[in-house]
């Protein structure tokens, strides 16, 4: 699991083995951090091995006669209204959910950071990169999504199989409706980073851009970047059950966290544990993101590191 | 900065047109139909005769040009003649809504006052709670305070509004009854009950849209708060024996506020877009509420007019906001 | 609930609404809630229900249709029939007479010139009418006095009450909109969204997909009524929030289609302050089957015509057993409670004209096996689903994005899946499904599935039209740009036959046995069409609401002016 944690730091610059083993030294010393790790951790196992050791009765004629159970030994979150085990379904579910959400936010984080630092760094290419983002502001999401669906479901399913094209058509159409923000953000940051002393005086020792960008501008952006991130997750998570109401996303009987959440509205007051579930599940993912994130950026300020 | 605001509104021209061209040819290729809400017993010839009259059999470049007409030419001159009684747009066809068949922007001037009141005010409210408490987050890391504003925070943005909204229906309006779930758009306010009245009607939406943006907000703020905490210049106005007051307000907010400015500027076109969810479960008529119903229905030159006048408002907002890049930093130089 | 709404509106019929000591105007406002808000108040430009519902209150018909779907006179003094002489005797015209000093709610008096307007406004050419099959087969509409209106048919015309019948076809004045004939339709802004009406209320403010205000009409032909002085049309939300604004918070007093889970249902009966109301027309909702080959292989052009018969389902043994397995009870108990009742029919009411086919009710399970297994279709490689010839009995089974739609699905998907078919399930945005754009693969037209799921009526008690859907010449093609309404492409030359003598019959008991027969033959006979649940439309009225008949062949506002404040 520690090795996937550092994925938002693909935008970051590689460093020598010993600063990476001093970002780990501090980031270990973060309790929140190391919380979030713990937490997000646990979820995903959860998700991974929860199926394979709970195995409820699942066909619907056997489970039938038990639906709109409340939390009990033989069903611990509960059954939904076909009777089938909410625990199982939250374990399904989440497969797909972390997946979706911590997939798609890299995307969305990499390619507004991309395009954030381009064009806040290179004067020549804010103007069409940033009328390139009002664009994108600017479209109505359900009509693109919809166009996206249409053009491409088949051929993606024909090339690589329904499940994993549909994974792929999501994540990508998350991907690439949420960049814009990140974008927008890192560029207004990066603006103030290239007029500061330090950028200023690497620039006059002749420092190529790359460089400069990689080891002064960018662990500078950390910080927001981090909060995109948290956002994020939340968003994806919840726009994947926003896809799937379009019929854009998963086949119907596929579970997913903001699915359930949505299907349980309407069983609230009678069934409120049905919306509990994954509420606080997809609670749990964003807040354990952002502590990670919120461990990052620190270990990633070597001011704070040096304290 | 004159020269490049006028630069970059002349560059806007084109810019917006070809957005509203991109925009135009998304949601003509768009699967879905304008008779789609028609029941299935009006039998596909009168479908079909239906369509004709509402034009949208015509090849997609000549109505993209008639909408280039009617919104550049045809509405100013309407506009133009109710003003001054001249009668440039006499015989004109004004944009008209496939689903109503009223015009437009009729339709706009109606729901305008409701998204501005309703949702502007949530936004307010939202930035009011969220500044204050990702300064403070950020000035006591990790205390009490900010573990609780992470928490609230969390839970704001991990909680979509059609569960958070459906949530506040349930407590305030079943259980307690202290407000209405439904918003009287009819309401005119003219004296003290009907203000009250008014105030308890927008209570839900308000509450649900600001949460989530103060969620938002609050967590750019204190991030942002946060990396300028250890600036060398923080330390040096410490330094120098100025009050905290003045080293917090004064030097480490004015930096930290680029990007929340991006964040609120984004975040303002939106406010004339309306919360397409929250509109709709209060029965709020905005602009939200107006642009998905649009969708749903494929009324294109609803929705069409929407969209740009929303891209225009992005472009604006973004200008403004690289405006104010400027002054909140001095060193930014655009020329 | 079914047991009250027959015994309400078997009151209704005789006349004994208890309104009727009422005085106009003293009962406050009605307030009304729709999921859908109201587009427009002009039913000819529109078929939306919502739109067709709300301008109910303000534009009548000649004649309405009550909870039984028996003509009751609105605007004319009796019903037109052979005996009394108002209908020829070749059935090529009908003679309305209207009741003497009607006047329109801004005063003027109802001449038959409005209603020869009104069949001039939606038969233009260039209008777009909606309602234009109601004006079907008619010569011409001629005012022979100011109070008499005859409607000539181009030839014997088996069932006369179509134009100016239910609220699907109401008078407009003719002074209001007799610039908005044909292409002026649209424009015609105010008149569409506050027309002039003979109704119980008029408009007196309309904001477009929000609310429609209404005062009572003070030239309405009962003095008495209404007894509400204003009534309101508040639209949006969710089926689920409109139904708590009457039954939980109160704010309303009634709300039309409020489609919620049945265990909601009851919590929200539980607050009581008001209760549910269910009215039962001919929505069925099904499972079609598809005739023909839906295999992405096939070239475009050809893919789903016929052409290609479907490889599995063109064999009724395999379509027998797959309604066989289905329990109908379950589906209604998950999805409809009270709303729904399971039913073997596509025309499951009136009465009179639904077939007894009963024999689907029953889930037969094992027959179902057995009958899979005669028409070869067996387990030879043990991995649990059927094959034959080396092909796999896979199914995609496609509807629309719905709760209830889905939880149907998986229900469905599992007892097929014990039979041992392969099961793939699809959901669609509504508005792309029966959008019917041709370039989309996912309308129901195109059904590029093997099975698909939706519901749909007939809009009249009548069923001729809508039977007549399952001709061979209405399978949706791609020379017809995938337009047509016989979904799954059946084509049988006897039903066409029978359908085409169903066109000459008059005697209503005979129409009644056809129109059974031709039942039976999409049904039990051949299942093409595999029918689940007959579908009711539930709303919701306040305690203190009365008066309130549902009725599902007309407006359920139908009798609007008898509703009164319960004190």
């Amino acid at each position: 699991m520690t090795d996937a944690t550092p994925a938002p730091q693909t935008a970051a610059p590689p460093k020598p083995a010993s600063a990476a083993r001093e970002i780990w030294q501090q980031f270990r010393t973060h309790k929140g951090a190391l919380f979030g790790l713990i937490v997000l951790s646990c979820l995903i196992l959860f998700v991974l091995v929860g199926p394979l050791l709970w195995d409820p009765p699942q066909r619907l004629s056997d489970t039938i006669r038990m639906k709109n159970q409340g939390p009990s030994l033989k069903a611990p979150f509960g059954t939904d209204q076909l009777g089938r085990d909410m625990l199982l379904r939250m374990m399904q579910a989440g497969r797909v959910s972390l997946a979706v959400g911590l997939v798609a936010m890299t995307i969305a984080i990499v390619f507004g950071t991309l395009i954030g630092t381009l064009a806040g760094y290179f004067r020549r290419l804010d103007g069409p990169l940033m009328r390139l983002t009002d664009m994108f502001l600017a479209l109505p999401l359900i009509p693109l999504l919809l166009v996206m669906v249409m053009l491409f479901r088949d051929r993606i399913a024909s090339l690589i199989g329904p499940e994993l094209g549909a994974f792929t058509l999501i994540v990508f159409a998350i991907g690439i409706t949420s960049w814009m923000a990140t974008a927008r953000i890192v560029r207004g940051e990066v603006l103030t980073l290239k007029e500061r002393e330090y950028v200023l005086a690497a620039r006059s020792i002749g420092s190529r851009p790359n460089r400069i960008i990689r080891r002064h501008i960018l662990p500078n952006v950390v910080s927001p970047v981090m909060v995109a991130a948290t956002l994020g997750v939340a968003e994806a998570i919840i726009t994947e059950s926003v896809l799937s109401f379009l019929g854009l996303g998963f086949p119907p009987d596929f579970p997913t966290w903001g699915r359930l959440l949505y299907d349980g509205l309407q069983y609230m007051q009678v069934y409120p544990e049905r919306v509990v579930w994954p509420g606080v599940a997809i609670s749990l993912t964003v807040l354990s993101v952002n502590y990670i994130g919120d461990g990052l950026r620190d270990a990633l300020d070597p001011r704070i590191r040096g304290r | 900065m004159l020269t490049f605001t006028l630069r970059r509104l002349l560059l806007a021209i084109p810019t917006l047109l070809v957005i509203s061209l991109v925009i135009f040819l998304l949601v003509d290729l768009a699967p879905g139909s304008p008779m789609s809400e028609i029941p299935l017993t009006v039998p596909p010839e009168t479908r079909q005769k239906m369509i004709e009259a509402l034009g949208a059999d015509q090849p997609v470049f000549v109505r993209y040009f008639l909408w280039l007409r009617q919104f550049f030419w045809v509405e100013p001159a309407y506009v133009i003649d109710h003003w001054f009684g001249t009668s440039w747009a006499e015989g004109e066809q004004r944009i008209l809504s496939w689903q109503s068949r009223s015009p437009v922007f009729t339709i706009i001037g109606q729901r305008l006052p409701q998204t501005m009141i309703v949702i502007g005010t949530a936004y307010l409210v939202g930035i009011l709670i969220a500044l204050p408490i990702g300064i403070y987050s950020a000035y006591r890391q990790y205390s009490l305070f900010d573990q609780g504003g992470t928490l609230f925070a969390m839970i704001g943005f991990s909680v979509p509004t059609f569960f958070s909204g459906t949530l506040f229906i349930i407590i305030f309006a079943v259980w307690l009854g202290w407000f209405p779930t439904k918003y009287d758009t009819t309401l005119n306010v003219t004296d003290w009950d009907s203000f009250l009245k008014q105030i308890r009607q927008m209570a839900l939406p308000v509450m649900t849209l600001g949460l989530a943006n103060a969620a938002t907000i609050s967590r750019y703020m204190r991030s942002s708060m946060l990396d300028n905490m250890t600036q060398d210049y923080v330390r040096t106005a410490r330094a120098k024996g100025m009050t905290e007051r003045i080293v917090v307000l004064k030097h480490v907010l004015r930096n930290s506020l680029i990007p929340v400015v991006t964040v609120i500027a984004l975040g303002i076109p939106s406010i004339f877009g309306g919360a397409i969810i929250t509109e709709n479960l209060f029965g709020v008529n905005g602009i939200g509420a107006a642009l998905i119903g649009a969708i749903h229905a494929s009324d294109l030159p609803m929705v069409q007019t929407l969209a740009f006048i929303f891209a225009v408002l992005i472009v604006l907002f973004n200008l403004i906001a690289d405006i104010l890049y400027g002054f909140l930093d001095p060193r930014i130089r655009y020329d | 609930m079914k047991m009250r709404a027959a015994l309400l509106g078997a009151v209704a019929v005789m006349g004994l609404a208890p309104a009727a000591f009422a005085e106009r105007g003293t009962d406050g406002e009605v307030k009304l809630t729709f999921p859908q808000a109201v587009s427009i108040m002009n039913p000819y430009l529109t078929g939306g229900t919502k739109d067709i519902y709300a301008s109910s209150m303000v534009l009548e018909p000649l004649v309405g249709l009550d909870p039984q779907g028996v003509m009751v006179p609105k605007l004319v003094t009796e019903i037109p029939t052979k005996e009394n002489g108002g209908i020829s005797e070749d059935m090529t015209s009908i003679t309305w007479k209207l009741i003497p000093d009607l006047k329109w709610s801004d005063g003027t008096p109802v001449t038959a010139d409005d209603a020869v307007f009104t069949w001039q406004y939606c038969t233009h050419p260039e209008g777009g009418c909606s309602q234009a099959t109601k004006f079907e087969g008619i010569a011409s509409v001629e005012a022979v006095d100011p109070q008499t209106i005859k409607v000539t048919f181009n030839g014997p015309k088996a069932n006369p009450y179509t134009a100016f019948v239910s609220a699907l076809s109401p008078v407009l004045q003719k002074k209001q909109f007799e610039a908005c004939l044909g292409a002026a339709a649209p424009t015609c802004t105010d008149a569409n969204n506050m027309p002039i009406g003979t109704g119980p209320f008029k408009v007196t403010g309309f904001t477009v997909n929000d609310t429609v205000s209404m005062a009572m009409n003070e030239n309405y032909r009962d003095p008495a009524k209404p007894a509400f002085a204003s009534a309101v049309i508040k639209g949006g939300g969710d089926a689920e929030g409109s139904a708590r604004a009457v039954m939980e918070t109160g704010e309303f007093d009634y709300a039309w289609n409020t489609q919620i889970p049945p265990d909601t249902q009851a919590s929200m009966l539980a607050a009581g302050k008001g209760q549910f109301v269910v009215a039962f027309g001919t929505l069925v909702e099904r499972i079609e089957m598809n005739m023909t080959d839906p295999s992405a292989e096939l070239p475009e052009g050809e893919r789903a015509t016929a052409k290609h018969p479907h490889p599995i389902l063109s064999d009724i043994k395999v379509r027998t057993a797959l309604s066989m397995a289905i329990d109908r009870s379950v589906l209604v108990e998950v999805g409809y409670g009270a709303g729904g009742k399971p039913t073997c029919n596509v025309i499951p009411a009136p009465d009179d004209w639904a077939s007894d086919n009963t024999a689907c009710l029953t889930q037969d399970m094992e027959g179902a096996k057995k009958l899979l297994d005669e028409a070869g279709w067996t387990d030879s490689d043990g991995d649990g689903i059927r094959d034959k010839d080396g092909k796999k009995l896979h199914l995609l089974y496609q509807s629309t994005v719905n709760p209830i739609r889905q939880d149907f699905q998986a229900l469905v998907k599992d007892w097929w899946t014990e039979l041992g078919v392969e099961v793939e399930l699809k959901a669609i945005d509504p508005g792309v499904f029966f959008g019917g754009d041709p370039g989309s693969p996912d309308t129901f037209q195109k059904f590029y599935a093997d099975v698909e799921m939706y519901a749909n009526n007939s809009d009249s008690p009548d069923p001729e039209v809508y039977l007549g859907q399952y001709q061979c010449k209405n399978a949706p093609s791609p020379e017809t740009q995938w337009q047509g309404e016989n979904i799954n492409r059946f084509c049988n030359p006897d039903y066409d036959k029978l359908y085409a003598e169903l066109g000459g019959v008059t005697d209503v008991a005979k129409r009644q046995e056809i129109a059974k027969k031709l039942n039976d033959m999409v049904t039990k006979d051949s299942m093409v069409v595999v029918p689940l649940v007959h579908r009711g439309t539930l709303s919701a009225h306040s305690n203190s609401l009365g008066g309130v008949q549902i009725n599902a062949w007309d407006s359920e506002m139908w009798n609007v002016a008898d509703w009164f404040r319960v004190k």
